[in-house]
């Protein structure tokens, strides 16, 4: 089995006194999927930010490839290889949203005309190209939401966290970006974690699920397996298990 | 050695009217969160109002501070509800840079109105000492010392033990929980912002007993304003007071163990370094 | 009509300009070109890093002083001095930017560590000896001397000079916003963590935006040693020039190319159209320039918060150019 893409090791991060995410280890392999669910408040968004050097874990380890990257600063960590998108979506909101994913592209190539190339080319893959000179202002929600996805795989990431994704989108529009991912995956070996409460993505794009509750890892493994875990339905899923 | 505690002594003095003219800005950050650029000027202002009075009327200043307070209350109320007010959720540098206007138009308005020469107010005591104990302090210091910890007390009495001014307090610890619980917020700032000012006024007022008032000192002052305020700590009450009195006293000894041209510069070396280190200031929490 | 004509038509306006124009206007000009220049590298920090220098002034005196001090005792030319002077005022960028990012201190904390700092540097040069303290440092000038390399002759010298540095100032930031590091620029100005989530080092951009800026300005101060043959410590370094620098890159429009120089443009015929007003009733009125300054920072902070040039630029349709 060839060594996994990302480890993490007993990740814990506290925030005066309670504990947000508490010894939560596991692994992904390189162009695997996992799904990262549980309740709100699990620890799933904090998780992603120990992950992408947005916070420093109180302890605990997370590697890239074999190499540790605890500790990194979020632009070390990019470039090291992963690309995030906010639950609440960041977009540089005075600049054109070709603008927008050039800056990610820049991560990935030196020269700015190459960096717009790359841009154009990942705008039209999220089918925002018709959109490339508008302000980022300007968008609805679902395309802010496609831009960060377009500008965090701009960057040329190894593998791309995904917060919350699909909330907001249509069911049409979801299953489109299920398409897109799901093809990105299989085409170039992109290794995907997302964290999400649809579960018809999550069903249609992970293989492996990792469920969150109160910041501790209660069960992890092959999909659908998981998802009739009576610990899983009790907690988040309920009797409305897909 | 007695110089030394004489120095000392008069430093404290001078320091706690310093205090008492942080305070006003401490009020005004710590509940309306804007940056007063203004507050040097609005104190200048005040001080050529008491100059004005005690020339027309010849009436001792510390007679007309209520008056003058009263006047700044006004000011600060008008100035809040309706210049600062629509700026209150914009970007912090546009709130910024509206009092940054202010500040220039009141600058230059009071060089048009009074000219650039150094105004100054008689006073009989003026040359008059107090002996305390080993130590020899000005009469003019020791009543602006004393008024000035007098109106700290009654803000603090205000703050702590008033319906109105436990509202401001709300206000200033969570807005969005006393908007909830139906506090007219507008009505508070404005009343935060004005009580701010008056304290400005009444600071003015006694500092013009112990400096002359000139528009260039409005810049020395709203820069005196933030270091003590930043000094002492942000949202500290008493941290004003002390880091006035901390800025008052190093100035006295700068001032004379080194030369009184340099005062200034210990006060800006101590602002670098808290503004580096703690930028919470002695006594204050994090803004 | 687009950006490009604009600037052109302005640029050919200007440089026959002295042949139109007597001293006076001329000198005007001067001023106008010297502090959009001021503008434009002011810019750079605030408009294009976010970082609001209130202090900037302290650019311009240490490039004034080390320039002109060299001058004085080593006979350097001015356009050789400008080297040193530019290297000491970027080594002091760097040190306050570098102190103000390693102990995070931001927006308006930041600002008032940049006047400290300009304070501070006045309060030193007051009581420095060798520069003459506070009774300011003199400039020697040779009558009928005319040398560009050592910015020695008539206005109409300087009046070149000051057009290239604007003109060059502005084609330099223009490039700049062009490369990686001025995208690096543009997303940290809109949102910093996001911009660190897409592999922008913000550190490193923002320092590099403050060494181009005070390095720059400092050469701002060099023009303005050698052009007044005079400076002192106390008017140089002090706060109300700094306030000067910001006002036409603020009224112009933040963040934009053009705005400081529009902004230039506007503040300095104000100024002069008030002055002349007065002269002419015979009234001597002091401050009444700088009142009409603050109404119409007031007014643009108020109604017009982008700056003059965003509304000019979309009632003219221009397109695009910062």
């Amino acid at each position: 089995m060839a060594e996994p893409l990302l480890t993490a090791s007993g990740l814990s991060k506290g925030f005066r006194g309670l504990k947000a995410v508490n010894g939560v280890s596991f692994s992904i392999g390189s162009g695997d999927i996992l799904a990262m669910i549980g309740p709100n408040g699990a620890g799933k968004t904090t998780c992603f930010n120990l992950i992408a050097g947005a916070m420093l874990p109180d302890a605990g380890e997370v590697r890239l490839a074999g190499q540790p990257i605890t500790g990194l600063r979020a632009d070390q960590v990019c470039r090291a290889g992963i690309g995030r998108t906010f639950q609440l979506v960041k977009p540089f909101a005075g600049l054109s949203v070709l603008d927008n994913v050039t800056v990610g592209a820049l991560n990935a190539v030196r020269h700015v005309a190459e960096a717009k190339e790359r841009a154009r080319a990942v705008l039209d893959l999220l089918d925002l190209g018709h959109k490339i000179g508008e302000p980022a202002s300007a968008l609805t929600l679902p395309d802010r939401k496609r831009l960060e996805v377009a500008r965090a795989l701009a960057t040329g990431p190894k593998l791309l966290l995904l917060d919350e994704v699909m909330a907001g989108l249509r069911p049409t529009e979801c299953d489109r970006l299920v398409e897109i991912l799901a093809g990105l995956n299989r085409r170039d070996g992109l290794t995907i974690l997302l964290i999400e409460h649809v579960m018809r993505a999550v069903m249609k794009l992970a293989q492996r699920i990792l469920v969150l509750h109160h910041g501790e890892k209660i069960a992890e493994g092959v999909a659908e397996a998981v998802v009739r875990d009576p610990a899983v339905l009790d907690s988040y899923l309920g009797e409305e298990a897909p | 050695m007695t110089v030394y505690l004489d120095i000392v002594a008069s430093g404290v003095l001078t320091g706690l009217v310093y205090g008492l003219m942080a305070l006003g800005l401490s009020v005004i950050f710590g509940v309306v969160r804007v940056v007063n650029f203004a507050h040097g000027e609005l104190t200048v202002a005040a001080m050529y109002m008491a100059w004005v009075l005690a020339g027309s009327l010849g009436v001792d200043p510390i007679l007309t501070l209520p008056l003058i307070a009263a006047a700044l209350f006004a000011v600060g109320y008008a100035l809040q509800r309706h210049l600062v007010e629509p700026f209150i959720g914009r970007p912090e540098h546009e709130q910024f840079m509206l009092l940054l206007a202010v500040s220039i138009i009141m600058l230059n308005g009071l060089l048009l109105a009074f000219g650039p020469d150094a105004r100054h107010v008689p006073v009989d005591y003026a040359y008059d000492s107090i002996e305390l104990g080993p130590m020899l302090l000005d009469t003019v210091r020791v009543y602006a010392a004393a008024a000035a910890v007098a109106l700290a007390l009654g803000l603090y009495l205000f703050f702590r033990f008033t319906d109105l001014g436990t509202a401001i307090r709300a206000c200033a610890d969570n807005l969005l929980g006393a908007q909830v619980v139906g506090l007219d917020v507008r009505r508070l700032y404005a009343l935060a912002f004005g009580l701010g000012c008056a304290l400005v006024g009444a600071s003015g007022t006694l500092m013009v007993l112990m400096r002359d008032a000139t528009p260039i000192l409005a810049v020395q002052l709203t820069l005196l304003a933030f270091i003590v305020v930043i000094i002492g700590g942000l949202g500290s009450m008493a941290g004003a007071l002390v880091g006035g009195v901390l800025i008052g006293v190093s100035e006295a000894l700068a001032g004379f163990v080194l030369m009184p041209s340099l005062k200034s510069l210990f006060s800006y070396g101590l602002l670098i370094l808290v503004l580096l280190l703690r930028p919470e200031g002695l006594m204050g929490r994090r803004a | 009509m687009s950006a490009r004509n604009l600037l052109l038509g302005l640029l050919a306006l200007l440089v026959v300009a002295p042949a139109l124009v007597g001293a006076y206007p001329l000198a005007v000009l001067i001023l106008i070109l010297h502090y959009a220049y001021l503008g434009i590298a002011w810019n750079v920090m605030m408009g294009f890093a976010g970082l609001l220098s209130l202090g900037h002034t302290l650019y311009v005196g240490l490039g004034a002083y080390v320039a002109a001090a060299l001058y004085a005792s080593f006979g350097l030319p001015a356009l050789l001095g400008a080297i040193p002077a530019a290297i000491v005022a970027t080594l002091a960028g760097l040190g306050i930017g570098a102190l103000g990012f390693r102990f995070r201190v931001n927006g308006v904390y930041f600002a008032l560590l940049t006047i400290a700092f300009a304070e501070f540097t006045r309060i030193l040069f007051d009581h420095m000896g060798w520069t003459g303290g506070s009774s300011g440092f003199f400039l020697p000038v040779e009558h009928g001397q005319v040398s560009p390399v050592a910015l020695r002759g008539p206005p109409i010298l300087f009046y070149y000079v000051a057009l290239a540095m604007a003109a060059g100032g502005f084609m330099l930031a223009r490039s700049l916003m062009r490369t990686r590091l001025g995208y690096a620029w543009l997303a940290i100005r809109e949102d910093p963590d996001s911009a660190a989530a897409s592999g922008v080092d913000v550190f490193r951009a923002r320092m590099a935006a403050v060494a181009v800026s005070s390095a720059l300005t400092s050469l701002g101060g060099v023009f303005y040693a050698f052009y007044y043959n005079n400076m002192y410590p106390e008017q140089i370094f002090s706060m109300a020039r700094s306030i000067e620098i910001i006002l036409a890159p603020i009224i112009g429009g933040l963040g934009t190319l053009f705005g400081p120089v529009l902004g230039s443009f506007v503040l300095t015929l104000l100024g002069e159209g008030t002055t002349g007003l007065l002269e002419h009733l015979g009234l001597a009125a002091p401050g009444a320039k700088q009142v009409i300054y603050g109404v119409a920072l007031l007014v643009i902070v108020t109604v017009q918060p982008a700056g003059l040039w965003p509304w000019l630029a979309k009632r003219l349709r221009i397109g695009r150019d910062g």
